[in-house]
């Protein structure tokens, strides 16, 4: 058994010796029209987060609320541009991986030696 | 559709693509020591510049906007590629390429900038941290012009087919990842400062 078939992946030849759809784009890409919506999406979080900068009645909660923004974005990149909503999960897997790792080594990094965010 | 050979690995996935997602988490850890490298010390500068007397949050602020675009117009290529829009995915190409070039000549003018006001690598640890996570951006952003520069002229002499889409999506990958990246250096090396 190879692992593919242990994970439940879809042989690369379908029946009769006939190619079936290329492993390395297992769900449906969205369009073209969907990605300039993601697109201007990404544009207005930009630009709410450089009005937030500006704005001094923020200046209390201006952290959390760039955090939450900036990670909107990543996500929305992530998902949607780079396919890990419709991709295998492996792909996610390790990137998520790394991701915990560099989380990991912030949390060590800033908090053994001294570093913060603000 | 035609696509490429079917393959038959040990995953059922693409070695090459697996490839490219093991790079970016390797890359991930790469900036994410850069970055905290920089947080750790921006404030320990004992001389200045410091960051509040040189950054020019508009100035970046559309850098940022600039590169953000290029993410949708490379996605925009690789849509063109797989639909066997071969018109589409030249000017899709160029265009990401040219965006990535107006954002590598930002930067170079934000370093030019900066060091005219008295920052170097060697000036105070803000210089050392601040050169070095955003350098080592721009050089990959630079990497990624060329490759899609080397993209676009395949296409131009019609090397890069419906087949061969998997080469647009790799470079789609690496390219989103500068994007992410910086993503996440605009907020935290430019708009939360101590």
């Amino acid at each position: 058994m190879t692992l593919a078939e242990f994970r439940g992946i879809k042989p690369a030849i379908g029946e009769g010796g006939q190619a079936a759809e290329p492993v390395h784009r297992q769900g449906a890409h969205p369009g073209p029209a969907e990605y300039v919506k993601i697109g201007l999406t990404l544009a207005t979080v930009t630009a709410v987060e450089v009005a937030v900068y500006y704005i001094d009645a923020l200046s209390d909660v201006l952290v959390p609320i760039l955090v939450v923004l900036s990670a909107l974005k990543f996500s929305l990149v992530v998902m949607w541009f780079m396919h890990l909503k419709f991709d295998n999960r492996l792909f996610s897997t390790f990137f998520v991986g790394g991701l915990i790792l560099v989380a990991a080594l912030f949390v060590v990094v800033l908090a053994t030696l001294g570093g913060a965010l603000v | 559709m035609q696509h490429s050979p079917a393959l038959e690995t040990n995953t059922g996935l693409d070695n090459r693509k697996l490839l490219m997602w093991l790079f970016l988490a390797s890359e991930c850890l790469f900036f994410g020591s850069l970055i905290a490298a920089y947080l750790l010390y921006r404030d320990k500068s004992v001389t200045g510049p410091y960051p509040e007397d040189l950054f020019d949050i508009p100035f970046t602020s559309v850098s940022a906007f600039i590169l953000l675009m290029s993410s949708v117009t490379m996605v925009l290529a690789l849509a063109a590629v797989q639909r066997g829009d071969q018109h589409g995915l030249r000017i899709w190409l160029f265009t990401t390429a040219f965006l990535g070039i107006l954002f590598v000549s930002g930067q170079a003018f934000e370093f030019t900038e900066f060091n005219r006001e008295g920052l170097s690598l060697s000036t105070n640890l803000f210089g050392t941290t601040f050169f070095v996570l955003t350098g080592f951006h721009g050089a990959h952003v630079t990497v990624g012009v060329l490759i899609l520069l080397s993209l676009f002229v395949m296409a131009q002499r019609g090397r890069l087919t419906q087949a061969e889409s998997l080469h647009v999506e790799l470079a789609g990958l690496y390219w989103h990842f500068v994007d992410i990246v910086w993503i996440v250096i605009f907020t935290l090396v430019y708009l939360i400062q101590p």
